[in-house]
This record gives structure tokens, sequence and C-alpha cells, in this order.
């Protein structure tokens, strides 16, 4: 394979933005008939590759070979027409026009006077569907497919040209197995038919499964390329991070108090049913489960953002009622989101109105906000946390993706919650900032904190972990102790294998 | 050193740029006519900016909560005409017609807030709506008439128009007043904290236990709230009203707010920039005027301001002058 | 699936289903309650309404297509007015008088240059500065304005020619000049939102704008064409409009830009862009200008149809977002 000419070759590519190196001398190469992965850390600088190779943006310095030959790219339509493909992982479709419409964008064939030739566009986009084995045809309207299928056609626009290289962004995240399988047998495809491919995942077990070598950045700079075949996670992992991450399962059980939140029978229509489980004070209660196994949504319901259809809800012994936020926080539960920026944060507004945020109608001093009262909050927190910010006027927006999540972590702290939800704690965020929150969490349990943590990294889990709950398909699967977990288990009860349910 | 110093005059332009503008503007056009920082001059300008003033006012506590409100043009023709209407009217009378004209606009804003706050409908299309409707209100009341007070000296009406206190006009008093008020409500309490986050980010401030659709429901109620006082400037004024007073107001309104610097996406803009705003409008009217230019030709001066001035803006945030779209 | 193809017929369909209510509604209410003694459907009212709707029509039709571009223009009320005063001040030309009958075509001309100048003036703004096409126009509407007061200050605009009139009142089958005008407008701008790659490429910008980006549109020269081609269409709006009425006041086509988006929106176009018809805003216009004559055919106010059509708007957008909805499991925020 290696005494080939690479499909794509990358030189020496530098780009920077103002004040960050984003990508510092980056080299490797991609064969024909090969898949390579392309791991990182966020923020390693693999999006900005993925826009300099699909000609988005221009390196200031180095050089791309396409099947040996040097090619610039100055925009999508170039990379396109050297065959450079992408499936991006956030869907770049329009859902008002067709599947056709879509596959063909910005190149819909024309006849006399501006018309699109709709006979050529249909039966083009015909027969690459066929291939596909796909459910759905060129006229149907895109916004009326699952996000599965909608994947599938921006799979398909990778096959409308001759590709000498396709970049696959993540695209299995919202996929069932089924659906994954049929991705892997159009990647075998790909790859049989000579073209190279560019996987970029974060799920190791498809990472083994299907790529032949493994290319890994770190701080925007390239690290090097592993053997699929001749290497371990462990490998990879102290490759993107630098050293070994210590997710070293918990030893010392704890010793939790008395029931702090217990939940009986709570469902919420089709997004999880009859779910059953309690957290004591001083525990922590992981949740484990793919995307859309309805963890989030439980924590939701908790938070009183969704309406329960049935089940009950007991604090402290107590049955109680929630019907929104206000209420939850009231009776001291407090949620950290999934998602920081959408549900977390007001990006616009400085750290310390951000902290105090839920609270300032009780930081008074007569009718007005007390500015001494939310500094003292602030810096409460920003010594607690370490947050490492310039000052408290610092706009929230401004500071890293670790410190954003201190942010709201402080946030929901100063509200001295009974019960703390802590949704994806460290999604996207460094590895330092990653070991200092999972300390955080411990710390707060120690301290008699009630603490539920929902995670989809299963090493996360089991290093915060006292007692996990496994979730399949919106049902409370199984229920672990830290003692008795094991990774096979854990993943056969989120994959809803029969026999593992409690 | 010299780095430091240059980066905080940098900030300082890039947050109070529409200020540094606005005090190069008023320096020029004194250096040229001195007339023009005249105190008589200077009065006579806030007192003609007073009514779209006010109105600003509340419509920045709706842009800053993330929505419009088109609908406080012709709300302002329905609060003058229906003042006016009660003023005639034996049963009411000047004391009883000014708080009856509030209730009813403010009925008008809670119809606004409810429909924006409560049931999340997209306020664009629904204050389109409300204009069209509040027009249609405003005409059946009055049967399509002009409204007139008969005994305009047999009444006090005129006083929160023509007269004035200490040499200042009151309807720059109320302005001014007003803005006071609003601005420390907006900058000093919780609620206008609230505001902020809601417009800012109304998904994470629901995640923050903000009762969302209240603080929407109460911006518009600001709104209402203004546009009645501005109502009862006009109408005190002029003592009569046409039905169509307002019409188009509501644009200009906005172009003072969005000039002050606040931003259509919500979360930003202060009370203190919007009053910036609205003077540089009454100022560049009045300047042209006394550069003995026609009238119409501060349309034209505030289209180009206005849109420098949102350029400027965004171009600071974004690092680059011209827009990356291809 | 049963269920959603309904809604997607209540949705598509309803406006239609408006239409022949106000029909139904207005013959019967205007029979039964004896407030009037003529019919309410009869074709040369029908003919008329047509007529009527047409200067607001025209201009809703090019506010189809910014809005489906996932942008909007607020200033073509006062696009209309200049273009108007343009074609009957050039005609007071010296040059132009000398030249009788043929200076007609060339004020059009010079009317349809304005529109399209002053929208692709709009256009190349929202394009090089990526300030919002809500506040480009909005600025744009003051100072379009501004330059409409500023040619003739507050005095009308008029130049009476005889040929002009009628040729604005000729008819073809019942249907006058404007009229016609208007439906040929629709024709031939559904053809390039349904058959053509501009067309297509409108609904895919207005949709996702990044992907059009990335798949290589050449987005902001493709959005000018659009705000060139309301601002054309305004001053067709005129030339249909005024070479039959003869005089522009400076007021004019105020509060045009919310009649257009009222109808528009009616017609079932998404504020956000990617989603709307032509033949929807067709109906969207004749729904508002029936409901005018409606009010007026059973005697109500004429002062009503204001409240109404602003009812009538916020009641549509309540039953899109209820048909949208996705029921009980919704997150609430």
């Amino acid at each position: 394979m290696t005494d080939q000419k690479p499909a794509l070759r990358l030189e020496g590519i530098v780009k920077t933005f103002p004040g960050v190196r984003a990508l510092d001398g980056v080299s490797f190469a991609v064969q024909p008939g090969e898949v390579h992965a392309l791991m990182g850390e966020n923020g390693a600088g693999k999006s900005t590759l993925m826009k300099v190779l699909g000609g988005i943006y221009q390196p200031e310095e180095g050089r791309i070979f396409i099947d040996e030959r040097e090619t610039v790219m100055r925009g999508p339509l170039e990379a396109k027409a050297n065959g450079v493909m992408f499936i991006h992982q956030e869907l770049s479709l329009a859902e008002e026009i067709s599947v056709a419409e879509n596959i063909y964008l910005g190149e819909l064939p024309r006849k006399s006077f501006g018309r699109v030739d709709w006979d050529t566009l249909y039966s083009r986009t015909d027969a690459i569907l066929e291939k596909l084995k796909v459910s759905f045809n060129a006229r149907t309207r895109v916004g009326d497919l699952s996000i599965a299928n909608q994947q599938m056609v921006e799979i398909a626009r990778a096959l409308t040209v001759d590709a000498r290289a396709v970049i696959f962004d993540e695209p299995t995240a919202s996929l069932t197995d089924a659906e994954k399988s049929v991705l892997f047998d159009v990647i075998a495809d790909l790859k049989a038919q000579g073209v190279g491919i560019i996987y970029i995942s974060h799920r190791m077990e498809e990472i083994f499964r299907i790529t032949d070598r493994i290319s890994v950045l770190r701080d925007g700079a390239y690290r090097g390329t592993l053997e699929t075949a001749k290497t371990d996670e462990d490998e990879i992992t102290r490759m993107m991070i630098g050293r070994s991450l210590d997710l070293t399962r918990r030893q010392a059980p704890a010793t939790p108090g008395p029931v702090a939140l217990r939940v009986e029978g709570l469902s919420c229509g089709d997004l999880f049913q009859d779910a059953h489980f309690e957290v004591r004070e001083g525990e922590v209660l992981g949740f484990y489960g793919l995307v859309g196994a309805g963890r989030t949504e439980i924590a939701e319901t908790l938070f009183g953002l969704r309406k329960p259809t049935s089940g009950r809800i007991f604090l402290k012994g107590e049955e109680v009622t929630i019907t929104s936020p206000i209420d939850a926080i009231a009776r001291g539960i407090s949620l950290v989101p999934e998602s920081r920026k959408e549900q977390g944060l007001v990006l616009g507004m400085n750290c310390r109105d951000n902290i105090t945020l839920p609270q300032v109608g009780d930081l008074t001093a007569g009718p007005f906000v007390s500015d001494g009262a939310e500094i003292s909050i602030y810096d409460q927190y920003r010594d607690r946390l370490q947050i490492k910010s310039p000052s408290w006027r610092t706009t929230v927006g401004n500071l890293s993706g670790g410190n954003q999540q201190k942010i709201v972590i402080g946030k929901w702290l100063s509200m001295r919650p009974e019960v703390l939800i802590v949704d994806e704690p460290t999604r996207g965020i460094d590895v330092g900032s990653k070991s200092e929150i999972h300390n955080l969490l411990r710390e707060l349990a120690k301290q008699g904190y009630a603490v539920i943590v929902i995670s989809s990294e299963m090493p996360e889990v089991l290093h915060v972990s006292d007692r996990i709950v496994a979730m399949y398909h919106g049902r409370v699967m199984r229920e672990f102790t830290a003692e008795e977990v094991t990774e096979d288990s854990l993943i056969q009860a989120i994959s809803g294998i029969e026999g593992s349910a409690a | 050193m010299a780095d430091t110093a240059m980066k905080s005059i940098g900030g300082v332009l890039a947050r109070q740029g529409i200020l540094v503008a606005f005090i190069l503007f008023m320096v020029g056009f004194t250096l040229w006519n001195p007339r023009f920082i005249d105190p008589d001059n200077v009065f006579g300008v806030i007192r003609s900016s007073a009514i779209l003033g006010v109105m600003a006012l509340g419509v920045t506590f709706v842009v800053i909560g993330g929505n419009l409100d088109l609908s406080v043009g012709s709300m302002l023709s329905f609060s003058a005409i229906v003042v006016l209407d009660l003023h005639e009217n034996p049963a009411f009378g000047p004391a009883l017609a000014i708080p009856a004209m509030f209730a009813l606009t403010l009925c008008l804003g809670a119809i606004n807030g409810f429909l924006i706050g409560y049931l999340r409908l997209n306020s664009l299309i629904v204050t389109l709506g409300m204009l069209s409707a509040i027009h249609g209100l405003t005409l059946t009341w009055s049967g399509g008439q002009n409204m007139d007070i008969a005994n305009q000296n047999e009444t006090w009406f005129g006083v929160f128009g023509r007269g004035s206190a200490l040499g200042v006009p009151i309807p720059v008093l109320i302005f001014i007043g007003l803005a006071a008020i609003l601005g420390i409500l907006l900058g000093k309490t919780p609620f206008g904290r609230k505001v902020y986050a809601v417009g800012g980010n109304g998904t994470a401030a629901t995640f923050s236990g903000i009762p969302r659709a209240r603080v929407v429901f109460i911006t518009y109620l600001v709104s209402a709230f203004c546009v009645a006082t501005a109502g009862l400037i006009q109408a005190s004024r002029t003592m009569g009203a046409q039905n169509t007073v307002g019409q188009g107001l509501e644009l200009e309104v906005l172009a003072a707010v969005i000039l002050g610097g606040a931003s259509l996406l919500g979360g930003s803009g202060t009370i203190f920039k919007t009053v910036i705003g609205v003077l540089i409008l009454g100022f560049i009217q009045n300047g042209l005027l006394l550069a003995g230019l026609e009238f119409y030709v501060q349309f034209v001066v505030t289209w180009i301001i206005i849109i420098l001035a949102v350029w400027l803006d965004i171009a600071t945030k974004r690092g680059k002058l011209w827009s990356p779209i291809a | 699936m049963q269920n959603d193809t309904l809604k997607k017929l209540i949705k598509n369909g309803a406006i239609w289903g408006f239409i022949l209510f106000q029909l139904v509604f207005f013959e019967v209410a205007g029979r039964w309650w004896s407030l009037s003694d003529s019919a309410f459907m009869d074709l040369d009212s029908m003919l008329l309404l047509l007529k009527q709707s047409a200067p607001i029509g025209i201009i809703a039709i090019g506010m189809t297509v910014v809005m489906i571009n996932g942008n909007i223009d607020l200033s073509v009320g006062a696009t209309y007015a200049l273009a108007g005063i343009v074609m009957l001040d050039s005609m007071n030309w010296p040059f132009m008088e000398a030249m009788g009958d043929a200076s007609i075509p060339l004020a059009w001309l010079f009317a349809l240059f304005t529109g399209s100048l002053l929208g692709l003036i709009n256009g190349v703004i929202v394009w090089k500065t990526g300030v919002d096409a809500f506040i480009v126009t909005l600025g744009a509407m003051l100072g379009y304005r501004g330059l409409v007061f500023m040619y003739n200050g507050e005095n009308p605009t008029y130049h009476l020619n005889w040929t002009m009139v009628d040729f604005a009142e000729a008819d073809i089958l019942g249907l006058e000049t404007p009229a016609i005008v208007f439906l040929a407008v629709v024709l031939v701008v559904w053809l390039v939102m349904t058959r053509t790659v501009h067309g297509r490429n409108a609904y895919a910008i207005g949709d996702n704008r990044e992907a059009a980006v990335n798949a290589g549109i050449r987005v902001g020269p493709h959005m000018v064409w659009n705000f060139a081609l309301i601002g054309f269409l305004a001053a067709l709006s005129a030339v249909a409009f005024y070479s039959g009425s003869g005089s522009v006041n400076p007021n004019d086509g105020m509060l045009f830009e919310l009649w257009a988006i009222t109808a528009v929106v009616l017609g079932g176009t998404k504020l956000t862009g990617g989603r709307g018809s032509i033949i929807g805003t067709l109906g969207g216009v004749i729904a508002i200008q029936l409901l005018r004559r409606g009010l007026n055919h059973i005697g109500a106010q004429t002062e009503t149809v204001n409240l109404v059509i602003g009812i009538i708007l916020i009641a549509v957008l309540f039953l899109d977002r209820q048909l949208n909805r996705k029921g009980a499991e919704e997150l609430k925020v």
C-alpha cells in the first residue's frame, strides 16, 4: 500500500488566526483505497485542517497534493473540482428542496434560459441513490427524511463526482446500528474503488473497526501516524493528550447519606418510560447511554423543563411536582445543561452576571442589584473553581471552553443545591480542565452533595460514579455499582442486548 | 505602555463609538456655526425629539429583550386620538381622560406581550399585525375624523406639550425624567438584568430559572407606557390629532435605537445609548437646517449614518471591514 | 404520516380555503342580511379586484423572492414613489416633450431603471457590508423617501398624457393593463422560482446559507440580483399605476412594504427564508383585497378592514405554530 502514489498528501500546512497558530506544519498522506482516521482533542486543529482541505481557509504555508499534483484550492467549488468531497458532521442540507437539488446544489444541470434540466437531474440522482440502497427517491423533500436518511443524502453528494478523497466528519453521531452498517458498506465500496478516505471520529470502536491507519493532531501539530492493527486505545490517547489521562476506576466507595432524590416510574411520552432510580447525599450517580437514550430528557424533566406523562418524584422523601425551572431551583435542584453555549451561558454577558443570573433577584440592596454581593459571589467561585478570567467584566464568550464550563458549574454551585445534575460535564473542553472538573465532581460528593452525572464517555462515567444507570431507548436497562460494573456489561446494557436488563 | 494605551483607546472607540461620533459631530457643527450649541437651539432640538425619544426608550427594552415593536407608530395615533376624544367627553374631562388612555394603551401593549411572550409568536409579524389592527381600531374610534379640542383656552391639558418649568420645556423634562427612570430600571435592577439575559440567550435564561415569557411581556408593557406618554405629549402639544399622526414613526424609532447601538438580535444596548441615538437624529436634522439644506436631506443623511454605524459595529466585531460573503 | 400529509394540505391550501370562505361568506351575508342588493361574486367586480390589488401585488411578488432568499426589503414603498416621480417628471423634460408620445416608453424605462438601481444599491450594501437586510432597507426606506421629497418637495408631481392613460386603461377580456401586468409578473416569477437554477438556488440560500456557500453558490451576487428584482418590480408597479393616474404624491407608497409583507406571510412564506411560493402570495394578495371589498359589500365600515387583517395575520401565525408543534413532549423553553 505504501508504495502507491498517495491520493492526498499534505505537506507542512500552517494556518494562523490572530493569537493562535491553529495548524502548525501538518503533514500526512492518505493512500488510495485507505481509510485513514484523523484524531485529536477538540481544538486540536481537525476542523481547521478540514476547512483548509475544503478550500474555505487558505493556509499561509504548506502544500496540498492530489495524486501527487500540487493543488491550490481557493474555494469549496475548487475542492470539489479536484475530487475532494466532504460529509459534514452538522447536516448542511436545505430542508425545503428536494433530495436531488441538495445533492447537486451549486451545479444543477442547466438548459436554455437558466432552466433546470430536471430529467437529467433526477435520473443522475436516482442512479446514485440506487447504489446507496435507500428508501427515498430524488424527488423527496429533504425535510421529510429522518436524520439518518439526511445523512445518506450528504453521502450521496460525495458520490456525484469522481472523488479522489472523501472526508467523513463524525458521520455516525446520529445513526442507528443498522444505518451505521450501511454507511460502513458505502465506505468499503469507496475504498474498493481506490478512493482515499479520511475518517474523523472520537469513537474508538469505529476507528478500530474500519480504519487502516490513524493520524493524530495535538495543539495544531501533527503528532504521528499509527497502523490501526498495531496500536491500542492507550497509545492513541497518549498521543492525543500528550500524557495518559487519569481515568482509573474509583476505588474507595463513598459512604452515602440519606436519599436526596427518588424517582418512581417516571415517563415522558416516547422519550423515556418508567424510570426508577435514587441518588443519595454524598454520592455520584452516573447516567450512561447513547445519544437519544433519554438521559438528557430525564434531567430536563427533573428540572421542570418537560412535563412528565406519569411517575412520581420525591425530594428527601417528600413527593413534589416540578413544573418549571423556577420550581426546581426553589426546591434545590440545579442543572448544568448539555449544551454550554446554547443552554448554559449568555455568551454576550460578563462572567459575574452569568454566575449570578439565577439569583440576581435576591442579590439586591433596596430595589437595585448589589454590585458588592455579586462580585463577592463571583470572587468566591472564581477561587474555588480556579476560573481563569482576566476580570469579572470579561465577556464569557471570550473564555476557553473549560473556563466557560466552570462558570456554568459555578453558577449552579452558588445556588447551594441539594441535587446537582451535570449533563456532559466535559464535552469539548481541554484535558487539563477535564480532570479538574472530574476532581471537582468527586469533591462535591464528598462534601455531601447528591450529584447526577450524565455522560457519553464511558471512562468518565466509570471514573466519577459510585453507581451507574445504563439507559437504552428511553428505558433504564440496569443499575451497576462501581464495584460490579465492567465495560462489557455496560456496553451490553446500553445496546439493549437481551438478558442484560435487571 | 503606548501599546496598551492604544488598545484601551481602541476599546473605548469600539464600545462608545457612537458617543465619540456624536461628540465629534457636535464639535464640528459648533465650530462651523456657534449658534448650534446655543441653549435655545439645544433645548429646541431636544424638545422636538422628545416624542420620538420617549417612544425609543420603550422600544429599547423590547429590542434588548430580543424582539421588535412595529406597532408603536399606530399605537401613538391611537393614544393621541383616544385622549383627545375622552377629553372632549364631559363624562371624562382631562383628569380622567389621561389615566383612561394610559390604561387602554397598556392593554394594547399587553396583547403584544401576551402573543409574543406567552404564545411565543414571531414579534415582527405580530406587531405588524397589531400595526394594522390598532390603526383600524383608531379609525373606528374616531370614525375617520380628526380630533380637536374645542376650547383650547379652558383646559390645562396643553401643559404636557406646551408648558415649561424653570425655563425647560415640559416635554424635555418628561423625556429626561423617563430616560433616567428607565435607564436605572434597565441598568441597575434585577428586572433589567433579566431583560438582557432573555434577549442575549432566551434558552439559557429559561435554564437559569428566569420567567422568559413574563419578562418579554413586561418589555411590551414598558413600550406601551412610553407610547402612551409620547401620545400625551403629542396630543397636548397640538391640541388635536389626525388618525395617522404616528404613521411611519415605528421605523424611525427603531432607527434611533439601532443607531444607539442596540443589536436587533437582542441582549445589547442601553438607555443612554438610545438617548444618544435620538439626539444624533435630532441634531443632524437641526444642523442640516442651520446649514441651509432642505429639511428632507436629513432622511438621506440618516440612512447613510445608520448603515455606517451598524457596519462599523459589526466590522469591529468580525475584525474585517468587508463581509466574508462570496 | 397520514397526519403529516393532512397538515401539509392544510398549510398549502389554507389561503385558498380562506379565499373561498370569504367568497361564500360575503355572498351569503350580503344576501341574507340584505345588507347589499348586488351579488358579491360577479365577474366585473372580480376583474376590478385584480386591478386594484396590482400595485401591492406586484411588489409582494418581489418581496416573496427576497423573503424566500432569507432577506427582507422595507424600502419598496419609497422606491415605488421615486420611480413614479421619475417617470412622470421625465415626461416634462424638454427633449421628452419634444418626442411626443414616443417619450412614453422612454419614461417607463427611466422608472424601471431607477427602481432597479435602488434595489441594486440595497443588495450591494447587504452583500459587501454584511449588515442585516432588515437594517439596510430600513435605512433605505428613510433615505429613499428623503430623495422623493428632495425631488419635488411636498408638491405632487404630475403629467397627464392621454395616450398613456388609454394604454393603462386598455383591457383584454375585461382585464385592464395593471391586472395583466400583475398576472404576467406572477407567471414569470413563478417560472423563475420553480424552473430555473437561480430560483432553486434562492430556496437553498434562504434555507441554509452556509450549505449554499459550501456548495460554491455565489451567495452575494445572487442576493444582489434579487434586490434588483424587487426594486424593478416596485418600479413596474409604479409604471402600471401612475401611467393611469398621472400624479404622484410624495407620501405615496407609505406602508406598502408592510402590506406586501402581510400578503407574503398570509401566502405561507416562511419569515426565516427557504420556504414560500409565488402562487401562495397571489392568494395572499387576493385575500387581502377580497376582505377589503367584502367588508365594504356587507356595509361594514372600511376602517374595520385594517383591524380584521391585523387579527387574521396574527391568527395565521398562531395556527401555523400550532400545526408545527411537536406535542406534549416539547421542551418548555
